[in-house]
């Protein structure tokens, strides 16, 4: 079996806090890390590689630094990775992103199963793993929080909805995106960090992927960003002192002049 | 492809590159340079006082007559025999966007067995007409078939605007609708308005809300959105009347390659965190799993429900599907109470799209009083006790 793995590169959130004046990040540095929900697609294909030795190659679209993200897969244990990487490709949206990655899961052409995190931390949509198995013509389930067998050799996924657990059996190939509960992402190990510090780490851009350069980022984007700014600041916050029986008093006062239901 | 710099307007004075989360941008001696690293990301365009920055322009032109799409329509989802209400919230919205383009206002409602009265219920927010698909195969969701319905649907009855609530079904199966028609998707939108010209304008935030982009779609259509939830305000048009179509659809497009084996509904109504109105959240000031209690206390006279930070989720007080944050659930609830929780960006990105924040926590210096818009500094064994007291004593009861 060869399982493709989905990581994006975004910026470390981890140090950084909301500026109370302007709203805005504070960061310390700019560091970029592997989408949190990313190892955990990682994690969930190299389970799968533990009991049935399956090929696992990482991929990921992004600037030539994303390469950097690529070998930190390799040193857990990921046994291929590609890097996805061209001018061309800048200014993506979901559909030019899910496009480009989904031409290279074709050009991998083995592949049987797709694993994507639940979203990126920083675009925020959980587009990308839905798009893509539509342009790849296979089923997926989002939202898997764990993963098993049939006797048959489908996937049993159990998936996280809003309203509770559902069960779903999926023929091969196809994709799936992934939860934390898939499990605790493992250590990078010695070996396979002496491993990946050598590995070559393919390159493809559009020509690669018989991709037209208009069908890709900015020009093969349908959707458009025409502002970005910062969210309005929310200006009357209150701080409520006294007594625990008067800030008791106080509080309730507050949600009940802003009618809060329930109270 | 990068962002433009305007190096007459350029004066050099750094912001950009400070705020650049990719550090792409340097500031040489006249203006600043902009590296390959650039992703087109767009923060520093408004980081720019002076208007020296953009970006450049999308896309290739529209392929076919845009002219041909009109009216607005609605996913209308439902579940336990009634309407959920982002789809009530999705109708006034979508009501004041067809007032504009005049154009009908439409909901589509997929499903088996639908009762007439959801149809009705929908009228009653405003739909003009109503697109029943009632087939025993869409009796359970799955992202083909109910993809499939609604893509045929739009195929036949080119609409302009689509709107789904970006619930967990929504989120799942709305990009394979998007994908298969070849039209552009804004994400989790919490603000929608209309140009002169025609375009959808779909404000949503991004980089765990720090950020907020307004984003259109400009060379196809439908222009597709998913909206969060309980942002939008529901509306009743009293009278208001409409029609109801019943739609038959090709068999080949109810096929779903996915078979749904069981569907287990939350039992627990306070892990029913993405809906619940109140959510009293507690964290590693609580301790030990037994005060846990406190809050459900709390959450069962308020009618809310409990959530946790990840730092309480992972000492083992409370389990997992109750967590808030950027690994756990997204919520924006009325009022979200934030009870012995520092407030790290990971958790605060999962909760501050919530009207009311109130945090309690002993640290004035702890960053969740940055997000709160009513700050309580208090030992919550002491706090939380008064509180409920004072809620017992206003309804007469005693504890
Ligand atoms: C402020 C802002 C708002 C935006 N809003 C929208 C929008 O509403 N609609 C839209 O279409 N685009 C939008 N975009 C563009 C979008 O962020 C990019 O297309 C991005 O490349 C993919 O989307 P995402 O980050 O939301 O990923 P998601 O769809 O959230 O990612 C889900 C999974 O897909 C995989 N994946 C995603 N990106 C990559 C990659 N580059 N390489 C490998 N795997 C990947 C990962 O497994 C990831 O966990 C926005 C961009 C910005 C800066
Ligand atoms: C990749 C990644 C993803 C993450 N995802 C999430 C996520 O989804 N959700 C999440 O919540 N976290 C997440 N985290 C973890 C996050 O960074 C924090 O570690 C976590 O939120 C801390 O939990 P806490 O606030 O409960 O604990 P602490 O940081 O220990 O804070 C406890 C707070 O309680 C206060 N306190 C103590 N005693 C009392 C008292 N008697 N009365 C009043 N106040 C008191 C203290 O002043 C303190 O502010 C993630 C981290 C990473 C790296």
């Amino acid at each position: 079996m060869h399982i493709a793995v989905c990581i994006k590169q975004v910026p470390d959130t981890r140090n950084v806090r909301i500026d109370p004046d302007t709203h805005t990040l504070v960061r310390q540095g700019v560091e970029s890390i592997i989408n949190p929900f990313d190892l955990f697609a990682v994690e969930a294909a190299l389970r799968i590689k533990d009991d049935t030795d399956a090929k696992v190659t990482a991929l990921t679209m992004g600037p030539p630094q994303a390469e950097e993200a690529l070998r930190e897969t390799l040193s857990r244990g990921v046994d291929e990775a590609v890097l996805l990487s061209d001018r061309a490709f800048a200014g993506s949206d979901t559909w030019a992103t899910s496009t480009t990655l989904a031409a290279a899961v074709r050009k991998l052409a083995d592949v049987d199963l797709v694993i994507c995190g639940k979203q990126a931390v920083d675009g925020d949509t959980a587009q990308v793993g839905p798009e893509m198995a539509t342009l790849l013509d296979i089923p997926y389930a989002t939202l898997v929080r764990s993963i098993e067998w049939t006797s048959g050799g489908d996937l049993k996924v159990t998936r996280q909805t809003d309203e509770g657990i559902e069960i779903w059996k999926l023929p091969l190939p196809s994709l799936i995106t992934v939860l934390k509960e898939v499990g605790e992402p493992r250590m990078p190990s010695l070996r396979h960090k002496m491993r990946a510090k050598k590995a070559q780490i393919p390159v493809w851009g559009a020509a690669d992927l018989g991709l037209s350069p208009d069908s890709v980022g900015l020009c093969g984007s349908y959707t458009q960003v025409v502002r970005v700014f910062s969210p309005p600041r929310r200006s009357d916050r209150v701080f409520i002192e006294g007594s625990v029986e008067e800030q008791a008093e106080a509080l309730y006062r507050y949600l009940k002049e802003a009618k809060v239901p329930g109270i | 492809m990068k962002a433009i710099v305007d190096k007459k307007k350029c004066t050099v004075c750094g912001v950009c590159s400070d705020a650049c989360p990719m550090g792409a941008i340097t500031v040489g001696e006249t203006h600043v340079d902009i590296s390959d690293d650039c992703t087109l990301c767009g923060i520093c365009v408004d980081t720019c006082e002076f208007g020296a920055l953009s970006l450049p322009q999308v896309g290739t032109g529209p392929e076919e007559d845009l002219g041909l799409y009109s009216g607005v329509w609605v996913w209308a989802e439902w579940r336990d025999g009634s309407v959920h209400r982002v789809s009530h919230e999705l109708l006034s919205a979508g009501r004041m966007l067809a007032d504009k383009r005049s154009a009908p206002l439409c909901a589509v409602l997929l499903g088996s067995g639908l009762k007439e009265n959801l149809s009705r219920e929908l009228i009653t927010f405003g739909a003009d007409v109503v697109y029943v698909v009632d087939r025993p195969e869409l009796a359970r969701f799955t992202d083909e078939a109910y993809a499939n319905v609604l893509v045929e649907l739009i195929r036949t009855r080119k609409p302009e605007i689509l709107l789904a609530g970006a619930t967990s079904t929504g989120r799942s199966f709305i990009p394979r609708v998007a994908a298969s028609l070849r039209t552009g998707l804004t994400a989790d939108c919490t603000e929608l308005d209309i140009s002169e010209d025609g375009h959808l304008l779909q404000t949503r935030p991004a980089f765990g809300g720090n950020v907020m982009a307004t984003i259109i779609c400009p060379n196809r259509r439908p222009q597709m959105a998913t909206v969060r939830p309980r942002v939008m305000k529901p509306l009743v048009i009293a009278g208001h009347e409409g029609r109801i179509e019943n739609v038959s659809v090709p068999d080949e497009c109810l096929k779903s390659r996915v078979e749904v084996l069981e569907v287990i509904p939350e039992q627990d109504q306070t892990a029913r965190l993405t809906e619940a109105e109140v959510i009293i959240s507690g964290g590693r000031g609580l301790r030990k799993a037994e005060n846990f209690a406190l809050l459900q206390e709390l959450a069962g006279l308020v009618g809310g429900a409990v959530g946790a930070s990840r730092g309480a989720v992972e000492e083992g007080w409370i389990c997992p599907s109750h967590q808030v944050g950027q690994t756990g659930r997204t919520v924006a609830p009325s009022l979200y109470m934030a009870v012995g929780i520092a407030g790290a960006i990971q958790h605060v990105v999962g909760m501050q799209g919530s009207k009311f924040i109130v945090a309690v926590n002993k640290d004035p210096q702890a960053p969740i009083f940055d997000v709160a818009g009513c700050g309580v500094v208090a030992d919550l064994f002491e706090f939380l006790p008064a509180f409920i007291r004072k809620i017992r004593q206003e309804r007469g009861e005693t504890s």
